[in-house]
């Protein structure tokens, strides 16, 4: 298909504006000006609109097909949140203004969106108190590991300079330990997919800052070791970090605050509804226990005796500004909304529903490939097409296969520790009747890898494109039509 | 249960097949048998009805009808309906960062054009799919220069955006790295200064264009003498300003950044906003964040996929270029979508309505008796005045008035408590202006 710089011609236009109601003079001197206007598209609204609505129909979203990209949460994104933020009192209000005197009274129905929201996780985490301010859960992350660094550092603690990660979690643990200026040691998982203690125990020491555990893992799986993991870590002087990628397995009924972490994210794109936009924007809250909340970035959202909300900016301990206002706000007011439908017994059904689809999915789909660990998952479970690539077809040609019959593939090749990895989160938005199509249709892909193995490998064909060519993509890269 | 699909019906018979007698079951054989919390303080849940009610009381206690002067790198520009229909579209919203390319060229080609839309607008070779925000932006600048250069010594203007100084200042604390910040003027970032701070130990400088107070500076001899000690140069910038300026890539800078609301997204009151890098081809393979890339499939055709993957967390994990996950391809989708509707002229008139109606507005509120001036040699369509009293008082006395006239700069300036800088945006017109001027000088 035809970029939108190939399309229309000189003069064409496609948006109105207002006239020139002052004198055209300005104050922009001619030694500072372009020489020639940036080669922008001149199109007609009309282009505009048809050739982004056909751009997207070239997408598969949640709103389209099945979509069970493990770790992803694609859940359904419910619309009366959509409808919340576009309402102009919100999507129109500029952040500065709190800091004017007298804003603080025009800006009363956002603060309070804040402020609620961050309430509700508290209470639903079981920590002492929360920042929306990071924009994304790697940002959350990150944060968090600001904080942790901020404690040591506070109590003259200036060895502590080693976060400890399983072999389990995310890409973005290490990353972000990195970026907060921490050495990071990378602690196995046993054979049950739990935190190996006695390897923990080995790497515990004075120089332990803390631990950073996705719980439940990245395994799907709900570490049965979790307190006593949390008790070792405190008992050498260290702060447990929890990564809430995966709450949406036990919202309403586990509380990481109360099982001994100090410190977590969640993903509000994943476990609140929030959607996914393509790969963003997302809001990554990050919640305290008593211990860190000195150190929580600043501004501060608080509430006053009457009832009315401020914005406080001098915390002496605080690391600071981590994001320039008060978070993602557009997600955050999104998240609100989600919380306040489903409410207390909402949030518990949606997790049970998270957990039993996935367990029905392991129990259906066990006899066709492998895992790494046969035990009841949480709200994704993880195979192994090992079986199928000694065949000569893999987790990715499975995949692809999966697109031609309509579905999104799992994750593909991850957690690392899984070899051949397909990783299905199907989410409690989804039916019985989707789940049990899905089956079917993996079912008779795997089939398919001993009766007929060129159309797996010849797989997708009913896309726009075929197989892409990544190796020239990386070596000789075109990133930009200039 | 909103949301949940499965009928009790349904539940018993998956229960069943899972061998769970039921949920209280299920938990305890997937070994969670830590204490179940009691939720005491969350309410019960709320009908939609009830929900968007709810929600259009608090949106109704935010003030959104004030005539707006606030600028300071977050702008109220026009936003032509066609942005939100393409971004409304669920085909884009609902989907995932496209991992599985032949699913997903839409966005992807969306990437791809907003790649080439933000290189043609700075002049740069190389743009990224996006990051979070102007500010982290800028953060993720300096780590570039600092992996470059292998230096950790970094030299910033007090020019540059406060707000984003903030930010590098919380970032860096734990990294080893010297943030030198030179004090400068409304007409000057301090480039002599600057230059004096850059050594062979310095990683980049970084300034602002136009700077935080609205003034346009010359840069290329001043990155000509910045590159002589082999150091690298970075400038945050203002897209729609672009429209009638110089673009970085004409003026040597290596990387640049901006905070890209002003493209089509809404103030949102603080985000999601859009973080826009571009850099030199030099620099293309230690950038942060997702990139798309233009190849062909096993038939020839063409297609987008991600690209030069191996930088990013997800493969390289502690050795990554940085922790970054997510970009923020909506916001980038509205910025695409923005672009292409006012196009190649309409940005130019969105940018000379700003610029002429910003003078407009600095000469009526210069003739106000004790409003003098500050600076203001060049500048786009933001400038700084000077007012008889403390700014951050009279501002909100304007309020009052229904004016949102600027942001006093003793915020974050203390030696400028009397100063406000003043944002003017196609939005204004003629009549608020002398509006707005009308109300000063009564207050005053």
């Amino acid at each position: 298909m035809k970029l939108i710089f190939d399309k229309g011609k000189p003069g064409r236009r496609g948006s109105s504006l207002p006239k020139m109601d002052v004198p055209p003079e300005n104050a922009v001197p001619a030694q500072f000006r372009r020489r020639t206007a940036a080669k922008l598209p001149e199109v007609s609204e009309q282009d505009v609109i048809r050739h982004y609505t056909l751009l997207s129909r070239k997408n598969m979203g949640v709103d389209t097909n099945f979509y069970p990209l493990g770790s992803c949460t694609m859940k359904y994104n419910p619309k009366v949140n959509e409808r919340a933020a576009s309402l102009p009192g919100f999507a129109e209000l500029h952040p500065l203004l709190p800091q004017l005197r007298r804003g603080g009274a025009l800006t009363q129905g956002a603060l309070e969106v804040i402020y609620e929201t961050q309430r509700l996780l508290c209470e639903l985490l079981g920590f002492a108190d929360c920042t929306m301010q990071p924009l994304a859960g790697a940002h959350g992350e990150l944060t968090g590991i600001m904080l942790i660094a901020a404690y040591h550092k506070a109590r003259g603690d200036h060895a502590r300079k080693v976060l400890l990660i399983p072999d389990a979690a995310h890409g973005t643990n290490p990353a972000s330990a990195m970026v907060g200026g921490f050495i990071t040691q990378t602690v196995a998982s046993d054979a049950e997919g739990n935190v190996d203690i006695e390897d923990l125990k080995k790497h515990l020491g004075p120089d332990t800052a803390g631990l950073m555990l996705t719980c439940p893992n990245t395994l799907g799986l709900f570490d049965k070791n979790v307190q006593e993991v949390c008790r070792l870590v405190h008992e050498t002087g260290g702060l447990n970090y929890c990564d809430g990628a995966n709450q949406n397995a036990v919202m309403g009924r586990v509380c990481p605050g109360q099982i001994g972490f100090d410190v977590m994210h969640v993903n509000i794109h994943k476990s609140f509804s929030t959607p996914h936009g393509g790969g963003g924007p997302g809001a990554g809250p990050v919640l305290v226990g008593e211990c860190l909340v000195p150190y929580l970035p600043v501004s501060r959202v608080e509430k006053r005796d009457d009832g009315t909300y401020t914005l406080r900016y001098h915390c002496e301990e605080s690391i600071g500004y981590i994001a320039p206002f008060y978070g993602n706000f557009g997600i955050i007011l999104r998240a609100y909304a989600y919380i306040l439908t489903l409410g207390r017994e909402g949030l518990k059904r949606i997790s049970e529903n998270a957990v039993l689809n996935a367990n029905y999915m392991r129990v259906r789909l066990a006899p066709y490939f492998d895992q790494k660990v046969d035990r009841p998952c949480m709200h994704e479970c993880v195979f192994s097409a090992a079986p199928q690539a000694k065949k000569g077809v893999h987790a990715l040609d499975i995949a692809k296969a999966l697109i031609d019959r309509g579905f999104h593939p799992p994750t593909m090749y991850f957690p690392l520790i899984v070899h051949e990895a397909l990783m299905i989160e199907p989410t409690e938005t989804e039916s019985k009747e989707t789940l049990d199509e899905f089956i079917d249709a993996l079912i008779e892909v795997v089939k398919l890898v001993d009766t007929d193995p060129e159309s797996i490998l010849a797989a997708p064909v009913t896309t726009p494109v075929r197989r892409l060519d990544e190796t020239s993509a990386a070596r000789n890269p075109n990133l930009a039509d200039i | 249960m909103p949301y949940i699909a499965n009928t009790s019906e349904d539940q018993q018979a998956m229960l069943a097949a899972i061998s769970c007698a039921d949920f209280t079951d299920m938990w305890r054989k997937s070994q969670v048998t830590v204490p179940e919390p009691p939720l005491l303080n969350i309410p019960e849940g709320m009908s939609e009805f009830e929900v968007i009610s709810k929600l259009r009381k608090l949106a109704a206690k935010n003030a959104t009808e004030l005539h707006t002067f606030i600028g300071a790198g977050y702008y109220d520009h026009i936003i032509p309906a066609a942005v939100s229909e393409i971004t409304g579209r669920s085909e884009f919203y609902t989907a995932y960062t496209p991992y599985q390319p032949e699913a997903s060229q839409g966005t992807l080609q969306a990437i791809y054009e907003y790649q080439s839309m933000i290189c043609r607008l700075t002049g740069m070779p190389v743009s990224n799919a996006s990051l979070y925000d102007g500010g982290t932006a800028l953060f993720e600048a300096m780590m570039l220069a600092i992996r470059t250069t292998r230096r950790r010594q970094v030299v910033v203007s007090e020019a540059v955006s406060p707000i984003f100084r903030k930010m590098l200042d919380a970032y860096s604390s734990n990294l080893n790295i010297e943030l030198i910040q030179i004090s400068a003027g409304i007409d000057d970032s301090a480039q002599k200064e600057l230059l004096k701070a850059v050594s062979e130990r310095t990683a980049c400088v970084i300034v602002q264009y136009p700077n935080f107070f609205g003034t346009i500076e010359a840069w290329s001899e001043f990155n000509e003498k910045v590159h002589e000690k082999k150091a690298l140069s970075v400038c945050s910038t203002y897209p729609v300003s672009l429209a009638l300026l110089t673009p970085p890539g004409e003026l040597d800078f290596d990387i640049v950044t901006a905070e890209g609301q002003s493209l089509g997204n809404n103030l949102n009151f603080g985000g999601p906003y859009l973080g826009i890098m571009a850099v030199t081809e030099k620099l293309m393979r230690k950038m942060p964040g997702r990139v798309c890339g233009r190849t062909v499939d096993s038939e020839g055709k063409d297609g987008f996929v991600l690209t030069l993957q191996t930088r990013e967390q997800h493969i390289r994990r502690e050795s990554a270029m940085s922790n970054i996950c997510s970009n923020e391809s909506l916001c980038a989708l509205s910025a695409l979508v923005y672009l292409a509707c006012v196009g190649k002229q309409g940005l130019i008139q969105v940018a000379e309505l700003c610029a002429a109606k910003a003078a407009y507005a600095r000469q009526l509120l210069l003739e106000i008796e004790g409003v003098e001036a500050v600076g203001g040699n060049a500048f786009f369509n933001e400038f700084v005045i000077q007012l008889p009293g403390d700014a951050a008082e009279i501002v909100g006395k304007l309020i009052d008035k229904g004016f949102a006239a600027g942001f006093p700069l003793g915020r974050y300036y203390p030696g400028r408590k009397n100063q406000l800088l003043v944002a003017v945006t196609e939005k204004r017109t003629k009549e608020e202006i002398k509006a707005l001027a009308t109300a000063l000088e009564a207050v005053l």
